[in-house]
Formats: C-alpha cells, sequence, structure tokens
C-alpha cells in the first residue's frame, strides 16, 4: 500500500509538469471521492425516496391538490380548528414530558448497566429490554389491568388520565436512552475522566465537564428518536388515554381510516412533517467533542455509586412489573398454574413464529445495510459549511420516517405504488420494506455519533497509510462502532418482530405472524383467548429479547476477528 | 454538481430496486387484464383483520375451482371500505369480503363495486334499493348490551334489562362500551341509541350515560379483557357493550349454561358483505370466490372462526350457538344511506359529548 502511493507520488513529480498537474491530480482524487459518496448515499436515497416521500407526497397531494388546484384556503381552515390545536398542544407536551422523564432515567441506568460490571447484569439488560418490544396491543391491556379501579394499582386513580399515557410512553422507550447511550458510553476512553479526578475536580464536576460533552451525542439522538416514538404513538394513546387524549397521530387514524377526509389528513400530517424538522433543526447542532476512542473498561460498582444503582432498581422494578403481571396472568387459570393457554396455540404458534422470524431476517439485514452506509456517509467531516448543511439535511431525510405517520405512508403505498414493476402494494415484500424504513432511522441514530467522534487524525493516518475511503471505514471505522452496530441491529429486529408503524396499515397478506396471532386472540370472546393472546405475546417478547442479546454476544465473542 | 448526480442516480437506483424486489414479489401477474385471453390463476381478496378460515376449506376451494387464493387483511371495516375508495380504478384486490352495513352503501356510492349479486342468497339481509345488486350478504352479528348474572346475583342486584335502565343511578359506573369513533361495535351501539331515542335524542341519553359513569375505551377487546367482569381480566363493571353469542363463552367448566346474557331489546344488527370490485383482474375468479362464500361449508365455518351467524338460514349452527345465542326478532336499525350521510356528523357530536 505505502509502496504503491509513494510510487504514484514519484510518477507524477517526475513525469508530468510538476505543480499544474499536481493539482489536477489531488483534484481528480477529491473529486472522484465525492463521486463515489454520492453513488454511496443515493442507495439508501433511492430507497427512502420511494417508499416514503413519494407514498407521503401522495397522500398530501390528494390532500391538498383536490382537482389539480392546490386549496390552501382549506388547509388554513382544518388548521384554524380548536380541535386540531387542542391535538397539536396535546401531542407536543405530552411527548416532551415523557421524552425529558425518559431521558433523566435512562442516563443513570445505561451507566450502571454499561459501566459497572457486577452479578445480574445481564438479567437486568434483559428487563430493561423487553418493554420496547413488547406489542402495544398487549402493552396497553397489561398496564390498564394495573391501574383499573379493581386492579392493584388501582388506588392511584390513573386509569384514563394523561398521566398514564407519559407513564407508559416512558416505559415503552426507555430502552431506547438505555441502549442508545449505554453502547457509546461502553467505548467512551476514561482516561480524560480520571485525569480530571487525579486532578481534583469532583465527581459532578467531571460529569458536566468531560462525561457529559462526550456523550451529548448520543443522549440527543437517543431523545429525538424517543420523542418522535412519542408523537407518533397510537395504539398506547388510544387505549390508556380512553379516546379523551388525541394527537396528531390518533387524529390523522381517524381523519384517514375512518373519514377519508384526506383534507384534514394532509394538514395534520405537513404539521407532524414541520414537528419533526423543527426537533431536527434544533437537536442537530449537537456535535461531539472528538475523543480518542477506546474500548472503555467496566468497573466494580462503588459506594458512590449508590444513588444511580437504586435509581436502576427502581426502574427495573417499573419495569417489570406489567411484564411480570403479563407472564403470571398467561399462566394462571382458575386459580391454578397451567399452561394451556401455550398449548391452546399449538401449532400456530409454530408457524407464526417461523413467519416472523423469516421477515426480521431480511428487514433487519436491509436496514442496518441502508443504515451502515447512510451514517458512513452523513458521519463524514465536512469542511464547508455548503457540504455540513448537505449532510445534516441528509441526516434529517433518513430520520423522518419515524416522525410522520404510519396512516399515511401505509395508505400512500396504496396510491402510489400501483403501476408495473412497482406494484407492491398487496406483496409481502413491501412489509419487510416498511420495517426497515423504520429501523433504519433508529440503528443511524445508534451508529451516527459514536461515528463522528471517530478522530479525523486516524483517518488521515489511514488515508496516508494508501488505505481508500472504504478501507478506512472497514477497517478503523468499523472497529471502534462495532457495540453500536450491533446494538443498532437488536433494534432493527425488535422492530420488524413487533411489526411497528406502517406494516399495522398495510394492505397485508394473510400470513401468519406473532403479533398477528396476538391480535387474533385478543379479538375473540372469552378468558381462555384472551389468556392465549397473553401467550403468544411472552413468546413474541421472550424471542426478541433473546435474538437481541444473542447479537450481542455474537459481537463480544467477534472483537478478535474484527479489530 | 453533488446534488445533480444525486438527482441522477436516485431514478437508476429505484428502478433497478424496483425490478429486483417485483421479482420477488407474488403479485406479478404477466400479461393479465383484458388483453391476455389466458384464464388468470389468482384471486386476491381484500379483507379485514378479523378473517379467519379454517385451511382446508380454502384448499378445497383451489382445487375444485384451479385457483389460488390471496387473501389481504385491512384494518377493520372502515379502514378496509376507506381503501377500496382511495384505490378505486386501480383496486388492489378481485373480491372484498367484510364491508358491512354501515360502510356499504359508502362503498356502492362512491363506484367501488361493479354488480355482482349470488341470487337467491341470504335475502333478508340484502340491502335496501339499488345497493343489493353489488353485495351479497354473508353472515351477521347483534351487537347488544351484555350482563354479568353471576355479578349480579352476587350483589344482590337485579340486572338491567334496557337501554333507558342503563342511565338509572343503580347502575352508575358498572357499564363499559368501546367508543363510537375507534371501534365498529362501539359505532354500532350508537346506531342503536341512534335508532332508539331518535336523530335529535340520543345526544341527551349519550350525556345521562356519561354522567352515569360509561366507561369509554379505544377497542372492543379492552371493554371486555380489561373492564368487564365476566371477561378475562377480573374487571369492575358487569355490563359490557358486546355481541349476542357471547354468553356461549360464558359456560363455565364443567358448567350447563352461560353467566351471563345479552339484552336482545338493545341490540344493532351488523351485516357484512362480499362484492367484485370494480376494474378488478380477474372478475370470474371473484365471482367464483363469492359463491364459496355462499356455500355451505364456508356458510357453516362462520360462527367458531368468526363468531358470526351464517347468512344461510339452513346452514347448521354450533349446538351451544342454537341454544345460548339468542336473536332479538325486531334489532334495532338505521338505514344504510342514513347512515353514510351523517356519519362524521354523528360521531363528531358523539366526540364532543364523550369527551
Amino acid at each position: 500500500m505505502i509502496r504503491s502511493l509513494r510510487d504514484r507520488a514519484t510518477l507524477t513529480r517526475s513525469d508530468r509538469a510538476p505543480a499544474r498537474s499536481r493539482s489536477d491530480w489531488l483534484n481528480r482524487v477529491i473529486w472522484r471521492r465525492r463521486l463515489g459518496w454520492c453513488v454511496l448515499a443515493a442507495i439508501p436515497l433511492a430507497v427512502v425516496a420511494v417508499f416514503f416521500v413519494l407514498p407521503l407526497g401522495g397522500m398530501l397531494h390528494r390532500g391538498l391538490w383536490p382537482g389539480g388546484r392546490l386549496d390552501l384556503a382549506g388547509l388554513g381552515e382544518v388548521l384554524g380548528r380548536r380541535r386540531i390545536r387542542r391535538v397539536l398542544w396535546f401531542t407536543v407536551w405530552s411527548s416532551t414530558l415523557a421524552t425529558v422523564i425518559t431521558v433523566l432515567i435512562g442516563v443513570p441506568v445505561a451507566y450502571v448497566l454499561h459501566r459497572l460490571r457486577f452479578p445480574g447484569r445481564g438479567l437486568l439488560r434483559l428487563i430493561v429490554a423487553v418493554p420496547f418490544v413488547l406489542p402495544t396491543v398487549v402493552v396497553g391491556v397489561a398496564f390498564r389491568t394495573l391501574l383499573v379501579r379493581s386492579g392493584p394499582l388501582g388506588f392511584l386513580n390513573l386509569d384514563g388520565t394523561s398521566t398514564a399515557i407519559v407513564v407508559v410512553l416512558v416505559f415503552f422507550n426507555i430502552a431506547v436512552v438505555v441502549r442508545t447511550v449505554g453502547a457509546a458510553w461502553e467505548g467512551l476512553d476514561r482516561r480524560p475522566a480520571e485525569a480530571a479526578a487525579g486532578l481534583g475536580a469532583s465527581r459532578p464536576r467531571v460529569f458536566t465537564a468531560i462525561t457529559l460533552p462526550a456523550l451529548r451525542p448520543a443522549i440527543v439522538s437517543a431523545a429525538v428518536v424517543v420523542f418522535l416514538f412519542c408523537a407518533t404513538a397510537f395504539g398506547v394513546v388510544l387505549t390508556l388515554g380512553g379516546l379523551r387524549y388525541a394527537t396528531i397521530e390518533t387524529e390523522i387514524y381517524l381523519q384517514t381510516t375512518q373519514f377519508l377526509d384526506l383534507r384534514a389528513a394532509a394538514a395534520l400530517s405537513l404539521l407532524q412533517l414541520l414537528l419533526v424538522i423543527l426537533l431536527l433543526a434544533i437537536t442537530s447542532r449537537a456535535r461531539p467533542t472528538p475523543t480518542e476512542p477506546e474500548y472503555g473498561e467496566t468497573g466494580r460498582p462503588r459506594v458512590r455509586d449508590l444513588p444511580v444503582m437504586m435509581i436502576t432498581a427502581a426502574t427495573v422494578v417499573f419495569l417489570a412489573t406489567p411484564v411480570i403481571t403479563l407472564v403470571v396472568r398467561s399462566l394462571r387459570r382458575d386459580g391454578t398454574w397451567t399452561a394451556a393457554a401455550y398449548r391452546a396455540l399449538g401449532g400456530e404458534a409454530w408457524t407464526a413464529l417461523r413467519n416472523s422470524l423469516s421477515t426480521a431476517v431480511f428487514a433487519t439485514v436491509a436496514s442496518v445495510a441502508l443504515a451502515l452506509i447512510a451514517s458512513a456517509v452523513v458521519s463524514r467531516p465536512a469542511r464547508s459549511r455548503a457540504g455540513r448543511r448537505v449532510l445534516r439535511a441528509l441526516d434529517a431525510v433518513f430520520t423522518l420516517p419515524l416522525g410522520v405517520s404510519a396512516v399515511t405512508i401505509g395508505f400512500g403505498f396504496l396510491i402510489t405504488l400501483d403501476h408495473p414493476p412497482l406494484d407492491l402494494r398487496t406483496s409481502s415484500v413491501l412489509v419487510i420494506v416498511a420495517q426497515a424504513l423504520v429501523a433504519l432511522p433508529l440503528v443511524l441514530r445508534v451508529l451516527t455519533p459514536p461515528l463522528r467522534a471517530v478522530p479525523q487524525s486516524l483517518r488521515d493516518a489511514a488515508a496516508t497509510l494508501g488505505a481508500g475511503p472504504l478501507r478506512t471505514f472497514a477497517t478503523v471505522e468499523m472497529p471502534l462502532v462495532r457495540r453500536p452496530v450491533l446494538a443498532g441491529t437488536g433494534f432493527a429486529f425488535a422492530v420488524s418482530l413487533g411489526e411497528f408503524g406502517a406494516t399495522s396499515f398495510l394492505a397485508r397478506p394473510d400470513r401468519q405472524t406473532l403479533p398477528v396471532l396476538i391480535y387474533r386472540y385478543s379479538a375473540r370472546p372469552g378468558a381462555d383467548n384472551f389468556q392465549s393472546a397473553l401467550a403468544a405475546s411472552v413468546i413474541l417478547a421472550a424471542v426478541t429479547v433473546v435474538v437481541m442479546l444473542g447479537v450481542e454476544r455474537l459481537g463480544v465473542r467477534g472483537v478478535g476477528s474484527w479489530a | 454538481m453533488k446534488n445533480r448526480i444525486a438527482l441522477a442516480v436516485i431514478p437508476l437506483t429505484a428502478v433497478a430496486l424496483a425490478a429486483c424486489s417485483s421479482s420477488g414479489g407474488t403479485t406479478a401477474q404477466p400479461g393479465g387484464g383484458s388483453s391476455s385471453p389466458a384464464k388468470i390463476k389468482q384471486i386476491v381478496v381484500a379483507t379485514h383483520d378479523s378473517w379467519a378460515a379454517p385451511k382446508g376449506l380454502i384448499t378445497q376451494f383451489e382445487q375444485e375451482s384451479g385457483y389460488t387464493v390471496k387473501i389481504v387483511q385491512n384494518g377493520d371495516t372502515g379502514e378496509l371500505t376507506n381503501k377500496l375508495v382511495l384505490t378505486k380504478g386501480s383496486p388492489i384486490a378481485d373480491a372484498v369480503y367484510g364491508i358491512d352495513n354501515t360502510f356499504a352503501t359508502r362503498a356502492v356510492d362512491e363506484g367501488v363495486l361493479s354488480q355482482y349479486h349470488v341470487t337467491g342468497f341470504g335475502t333478508k339481509y340484502d340491502l335496501p334499493g339499488g345497493a343489493a345488486r353489488y353485495l351479497t350478504p354473508i353472515d351477521w352479528g347483534d351487537v347488544c348490551v351484555n350482563v354479568d348474572d353471576a355479578w349480579f346475583t352476587a350483589h344482590h342486584l337485579a340486572a338491567p334489562a334496557s337501554l333507558d335502565d342503563l342511565i338509572k343511578p343503580a347502575y352508575k359506573n358498572l357499564f363499559v362500551t368501546p367508543g363510537a369513533a375507534t371501534s365498529s361495535p362501539g359505532f354500532a351501539f350508537l346506531l342503536a341509541t341512534i335508532a332508539k331515542y331518535g336523530t335529535n335524542g340520543w345526544q341527551d341519553y349519550w350525556n345521562k350515560l356519561v354522567s352515569n359513569g360509561v366507561k369509554i375505551t379505544a377497542g372492543w377487546d379492552d371493554a371486555f379483557d380489561v373492564d368487564y367482569t365476566a371477561g378475562g381480566g377480573n374487571g369492575d363493571r358487569p355490563i359490557v357493550l358486546s355481541y349476542n353469542s357471547d354468553p356461549v363463552y360464558s359456560i363455565p367448566k364443567g358448567g350447563t349454561k352461560p353467566t351471563t346474557h345479552a339484552l336482545l331489546d338493545t341490540c344493532f344488527q351488523q351485516t357484512e358483505y362480499a362484492g367484485v370490485l370494480a376494474g378488478a383482474k380477474n372478475v370470474p375468479g371473484a365471482k367464483a370466490f363469492i359463491d364459496f362464500l355462499t356455500g355451505k361449508g364456508f356458510q357453516e365455518s362462520l360462527p367458531e372462526n368468526m363468531y358470526v351467524f351464517p347468512a344461510d338460514p339452513d346452514a347448521a349452527l354450533p349446538a351451544e350457538w342454537a341454544k345460548w345465542a339468542p336473536t332479538p326478532n325486531d334489532p334495532l336499525t338505521v338505514a344504510p344511506d342514513e347512515i353514510t350521510k351523517n356519519r362524521q356528523d354523528w360521531l363528531t357530536q358523539w366526540s364532543d359529548i364523550t369527551s
């Protein structure tokens, strides 16, 4: 490598006219690289364009250009309704509050579960991951069984309140913060913090001056994802709020699926889009402080860790209670323990599991591959302001699918993807694509902050040694972001197995998957059927968590081959 | 420059992607439509999420007819109908099953369907007027208020018997119903109250229901599974809005009769229909499938798979259904075209009253 580069340099210097040709050559290299990055960026961009921008555009067009003329007066009328203003306000404050609480709880838990070493840590990580993968129908029901007047937490009088909605949103999303921030924290070099402490800085000071700035990109990234999940939450808001509270998302659902009022739905989707863009504009300024990444070491807990350990313990109890309720109820019938509900599922559960897993594998591979490409591009250090802007815009484009209504995209598919060769409307391929699209921003948000933190000096060093950008990415950057890649893969799997988002509003080919099975059983009369729905949820959660953790384990063993 | 290159690459990649994905898809029907005289093998059927049929029946139909059946599920009956309206002119399927009487005239008025009706089948459940030419009734069910007799006996209270009873102080905080805006049985119940109290009287009734502590949930499943005392979840409300067939599923293990019953004066009848979509690629296949839905085999599978009654009066019912799922002689009704005309207005008023 080194030799070939030197040879090339010697060649140019001796054989051609000196100064001009050197700058020519440099220019060519630079342009070739830029072209390379553009081609790379085009792949995920094309997917987002076809499967997100196109359907969204189609729905907005139908709603705002009825009969081929732009109807801005109609738009104003919809946005002027009192109800819409109320809905917007509720969406913003409930999501913001839920996000703030989730981050405040998630960061200390991430420290304990990813920076400290103690027996039982694996189990705790598992418990924290479970809520994220649980189907919303079941979580809503599980929570309500606790909160209903006759339930164990009935005295709190929370059933049907906005507090209940916020609590459940926090419940669902803690895993996002713990895993995103945890993955970044694990890879954090502890020497600067130790040096600061050695120089006499107090612990809070070390945290605010050294650790927090280094983690900020990961925290912001996680917060953005959590906010978008909260703002587009649908099932839990309806279930927990008892129809008293409406968010932009539930309103779009009603206007689209029940009334087919596309004008109102388009106005609301625009509002959503604006909200996301605003959010991304505010948060994209969080730049990472470049650190020398190292594999951070974990330490044994000390007395000073007691407060965070207690927060973690309380969080685990909070997360485990509904889950345990779920498991217990799936096993208890008429006062005795029995696996009858599981037996009743029989062969159906196996078929469903097989179908779920095979779809999930495809969707995960697709989303991780796209996210790797996209993050490699958006984490480029841009030298010019314009370059930075382009990269920031790209980052936003890949995140948008998380923040726009699944109903709008699901219905949008139907009206835009109806021409061959793209008539995928009733194909199972579309299910995979939709899942990959939902997982993409999630994986991207886990990957990008650590990639951006890779110091330019390392890349430059690799380049000096003759490595091309791809080789640099594979040999220098990838090993440094191994953990985030695995954390992201786990997320993608969970998203796909749980069939989040757009998939629920597609025209789905009749294929028994676990979420479908859960839905079917919960929609049948009789206590036995409901118990089978709970049993299927327990299976879904167990499988997802095992897969997520398995993926992580795989990575840890693979350290040697990667680094 | 950068942008221009990216712009040029997008369509290229998109085409490549499209080519890859469509070859992996299952919908590709080369030479489909009128240009090809060859018989199209696949029938695509759009239906709702409650679709369930014994596999053997479908396989048997496929073998006998030479078609393959592809079922595509689309949310609830409202979402299904609206998706069909949205894709009118480029339909996602050949046949539809699961449009109910609350959405039927909307589908017909929007021109989603082409004429087909299985002659002489289920005429009792036919839509009024010209709409009947487009849709064949397949099944029906009564949405009724159900009460948990066991709970009322244990609490030494007489169970309510009518809609009027539900607003009496004796039954304060005892009734749970899924919401009309998010649940199709919930909407059926709103229609029952409109039929009973009139288009100007139901608002008053609902105000009284609300002040008498009615609990409104998003879906049928959490009303039944969480709040109902006789559902799966040890709830605390012994009166629930559900179906007239539910008592069948409350027969305790080892018991001989249900511990709940349906109030037959509170029922709104939901009928589900099947039809051929306008612009369908496979019209003969769609017709054959609808004929199959009206056949004895499928009709008799309905109660145990989708918890509804067959539209064929001669189809045999399961023994417990015949015995424990009595049907009202005179259910409450609202004309389908009235529903289509007023749906949004009624639901907006209902939302204002209940939230």
